[in-house]
């Protein structure tokens, strides 16, 4: 069985984010980038998989500039077998992205893709949810814990009201939470060994995806600075703040 | 505690444009060595930095090392470190592929090793002293011991010690009374040796000893000393552990610093005599060890560079958080970073740790050209400039880590003066690194006596040169910044040449010119070295400004004023070292012991 796991570049979680003086973005340049926390957890759980002799191999993908290449390296090097970059300098949205995977799960049909639930800049949480319907796979989103059992995955997904355990078929989709695992530190000899495992790199076009996007961003701020609180004396100030003040009761 | 992230931006500056990365990937065996791969193993060492190292360091300090019942246990965390470290296959970087090694430039090691040495100082002496024991073993031991032992230790599972000091013999090796006496095909040694760094500990299955004893037929001094590899446990040949070795720490010593890692007086042969095997010719045994002295000396160097860095990061997150006064430029209180005087010690300390790791970096590279180069004369020479440059690295990196450290104590005013904030402790652990692997007056010595009056002043002299062409360069250059650091730089250079001189005049006619002189003439050579790399620095930013997009621009010019801060406020003392210099030994030496 094949495993798909497609990964984002996004900007370093430990990096302070700032909006760029005119409005149009987030600062990029010159900012340490790394692969999202939610991939890196993907990327661990499909080496696990393969690990426990479920799955025979590993590809990576992802889809951006050729600087993206780090993080699928970083993917080689924790475990992956090899990997696909699409590149493209386009920004792009969930929906093409997820127009792009289905045309590599066609080419490469892997058995199960798994994805982070989202990635860290732009929190969209649609990619796993979008390809699984273009796929018309089962999907097993926010998974928390991953069991294979003759031929089928039952996925716990962590839910508002606690945990549900659902049993997809395969093929399918499986998109990880936080607390699925804690991924690996990387060894230095498989950093050497990254190296040389395989590396393709196509372009949209070759996959006749067209790329562009269907939202247009107005304007993008820093969030408004949060006023100091306030000590109150009683309840009873309390309610008259938020009937009077806050007009919230 | 603040936390470490190692400054990888900064180090991959000093690699690719310093060290020349592109040039030691030339070098025979080297060619993997490329920027996007150093990249990846420079952002891995520094995630295990921050998140398995760094976390336990001053929980190590607070808790220190526990003896007990014959044996000695590291504080809590440090022997999963160690575990996740050895998984991660980090111990064997550089070594040789042949053996389970990466095959990895020197440079590189030394690059990863500053940031272990940031994370957490205390362990990570116990992998830098096994890394020096396998290149000793590697140089100089018989092929049987090399087959047994350097797989363990280059992948970590083993860890080694070196036991030279004696309470007689501490500086003055010639002293040793640790014996050795042979029987068939081993050594049995009896002895007691001190200030053994992690002899005893609980972090890997066996532990290595490099030992110096005296056979019975030596001749005295130090060509009667002979090197002996003396295992905890003695290992049978098909690698698997047997008996426990006739070898026990004795006590552990209680310390200003470091206190995670555990100094040990260790007893050999108390019982029936500790085996030990052989290392290199009989009597030839201090010549061996300074293969693993000298590989230390760069490494101690390394340390004071990482644990400077680490007290700049706490310091400089101190100086951005903590509101204090006012300034003149901005309205209400403002962080402390504003005030120009903590600008002042900031830059100092941001300034002498570039410095050094440029100057650990690039000397590091030497041994990377010597070790790999296929061209004799190109080897003598980077040999030559590596013997002259360890002591005045190792004694000039060391002795600023003082000053370093300590400034990172004022930044914090009171706070730094209180355990809890973390600050006192880099400085409490710099402190040692003066003193071992050859103190500072050691180093100076080694360098006027050795390296420049042995030498007749030739290698310095070659070295001088290539510092006036870096001068020639900078000269080119038409902004203002590169023509206020080439002034400074120039002065420096000659204050340096004039000290050699001054040197080589006068050794003869007074004995006690060298002694007297040596540590100014260190320091000074130290501090044009770094300013030679600070200059180059200079050079490398100012051609990048040209061509950068506004966005890597801030960083150019913030090397640029980097290196122009260190031309005007450190490389100032070049002229003071030399004017001490030149006044010889008659102030030291006039008055009579009594008189003291």
């Amino acid at each position: 069985m094949k495993i798909l796991v497609p990964i984002k570049r996004v900007i370093d979680a430990n990096v302070r984010v700032h909006v760029k003086s005119d409005g149009s973005g987030v600062e990029t340049a010159n900012i340490k980038m790394a692969m999202n926390p939610f991939c890196e957890i993907a990327v661990e759980e499909a080496i696990r998989i393969k690990e426990a002799g479920h799955a025979s191999e590993i590809i990576v993908i992802t889809i951006g500039t050729s600087q993206c290449q780090d993080i699928l390296r970083s993917g080689l090097a924790m475990g992956a077998d090899r990997a696909i970059l699409i590149e493209t300098e386009a920004e792009l949205q969930p929906l093409a992205i997820a127009k792009l995977l289905k045309a590599i799960v066609e080419r490469q049909s892997p058995q199960l893709v798994i994805l982070g639930k989202q990635a860290i800049d732009d929190d969209n949480n649609q990619t796993g949810q979008m390809l699984s319907a273009l796929l018309g796979w089962a999907q097993g989103t926010f998974a928390s814990k991953v069991v294979f059992n003759d031929g089928n995955v039952e996925v716990t997904r962590e839910i508002d009201g606690g945990l549900e355990t659902v049993s997809l078929q395969l093929p399918a989709i499986v998109t990880t939470d936080l607390r699925l695992n804690e991924p690996r530190y990387i060894k230095l000899p498989n950093i050497m060994k990254a190296k040389k495992k395989p590396l393709d790199i196509l372009c949209p076009d070759d996959l006749g995806i067209d790329v562009n996007s269907r939202l247009k961003v107005l304007s993008i701020e820093q969030p408004a600075k949060r006023a100091a609180g306030i000590k109150l004396a009683d309840v009873q100030e309390l309610m008259d703040k938020l009937k009077n003040e806050a007009k919230v009761i | 505690m603040t936390a470490y992230t190692a400054p990888v931006r900064d180090m991959k500056f000093v690699i690719e444009e310093l060290a020349d990365l592109s040039l030691i990937n030339q070098l025979p065996g080297l060619q993997d060595a490329t920027a996007d791969l150093v990249e990846q193993i420079l952002e891995q060492a520094s995630r295990m930095g921050s998140e398995v190292l760094a976390p336990i360091n001053q929980s190590g300090d607070q808790h220190g090392v526990t003896f007990k019942q014959g044996n000695v246990y590291a504080p809590p965390g440090f022997k999963d470190a160690y575990q996740t470290f050895v998984e991660s296959g980090w111990p064997a970087l550089s070594f040789d592929p042949d053996r389970g090694g990466q095959g990895l430039p020197e440079m590189i090691a030394t690059a990863v090793n500053e940031i272990w040495q940031s994370a957490n100082m205390a362990w990570s002496l116990c992998p830098m002293l096994t890394e020096g024991a396998v290149i000793t073993l590697e140089t100089h031991a018989l092929k049987t011991i090399k087959d047994l032992y350097l797989p363990k230790l280059i992948s970590g599972e083993w860890t080694c010690t070196m036991n030279l000091t004696e309470s007689q013999a501490g500086s003055d090796l010639a002293a040793i009374k640790t014996r050795a006496t042979q029987e068939g095909d081993h050594y049995l040694i009896t002895g007691q040796k001190i200030f053994i760094t992690w002899g005893d500990h609980d972090l890997s299955e066996n532990i290595l000893h490099l030992v110096l004893a005296r056979l019975a037929d030596a001749p005295p001094g130090i060509k009667g000393i002979s090197l002996f590899l003396v295992p905890k446990f003695l290992v049978s040949p098909d690698g698997s552990l047997g008996e426990r070795n006739d070898v026990y720490p004795v006590s552990i010593e209680h310390k200003l610093g470091i206190h995670a890692s555990p100094t040990c007086v260790m007893s050999f042969g108390d019982q029936h005599g500790a085996i030990g095997y052989l290392v290199g010719e009989e009597h030839n045994g201090l010549a061996c060890m300074f293969t693993m002295m000298n590989h230390a000396r760069l490494a101690v160097a390394v340390q004071s560079l990482g644990i400077s860095e680490r007290a700049y990061q706490q310091a400089l997150a101190y100086a951005k958080e903590r509101v204090q006064g006012k300034s003149n430029t901005q309205q209400g209180r403002v962080t402390i970073i504003h005030h120009p005087d903590v600008r002042r010690m900031l830059m100092l300390m941001k300034a002498g740790t570039e410095a050094m790791r440029a100057l650990c970096y690039v000397t590091a590279t030497s041994l990377d050209y010597s070790n790999r180069t296929e061209d004799e004369a190109f080897k003598t020479k980077h040999l030559q400039l590596f013997a002259l440059l360890t002591p005045a690295v190792k004694g000039w990196c060391t002795e600023l880590a003082q000053e370093i450290t300590s400034l990172g104590i004022q930044i914090h005013g009171g706070m730094g003066y209180i355990e809890e904030t973390g600050a006192a402790q880099h400085l409490r652990d710099a402190r040692i690194t003066t003193i071992y692997e050859g103190t500072t007056g050691i180093q100076a010595q080694d360098l006027t006596d050795r390296k420049i009056i042995r030498d007749n002043g030739k290698t310095i002299s070659s070295l001088l040169d290539t510092m006036r062409e870096t001068a020639d360069s900078l000269s080119q250059l038409d902004d203002n910044n590169s023509t206020i650091i080439h002034s400074h730089y120039t002065e420096a250079i000659e204050a340096l040449a004039q000290a050699v001189s001054w040197l080589l005049d006068n050794y003869k006619d007074d004995i006690n010119a060298p002694g007297s002189i040596s540590y100014d003439f260190m320091m000074l050579t130290g501090t044009v070295c770094g300013g030679w790399q600070m200059a180059r620095s200079a050079i490398v930013a100012h051609n990048k400004l040209n061509d950068a997009s506004e966005s890597h621009k801030d960083f150019y010019r913030t090397k640029q004023m980097t290196a122009r801060f260190y031309a005007e406020h450190i490389l100032p003392r070049a002229s003071s070292y030399l004017k001490t210099i030149l006044t010889g030994s008659e102030s030291i030496m006039a008055i009579n012991t009594d008189q003291f």
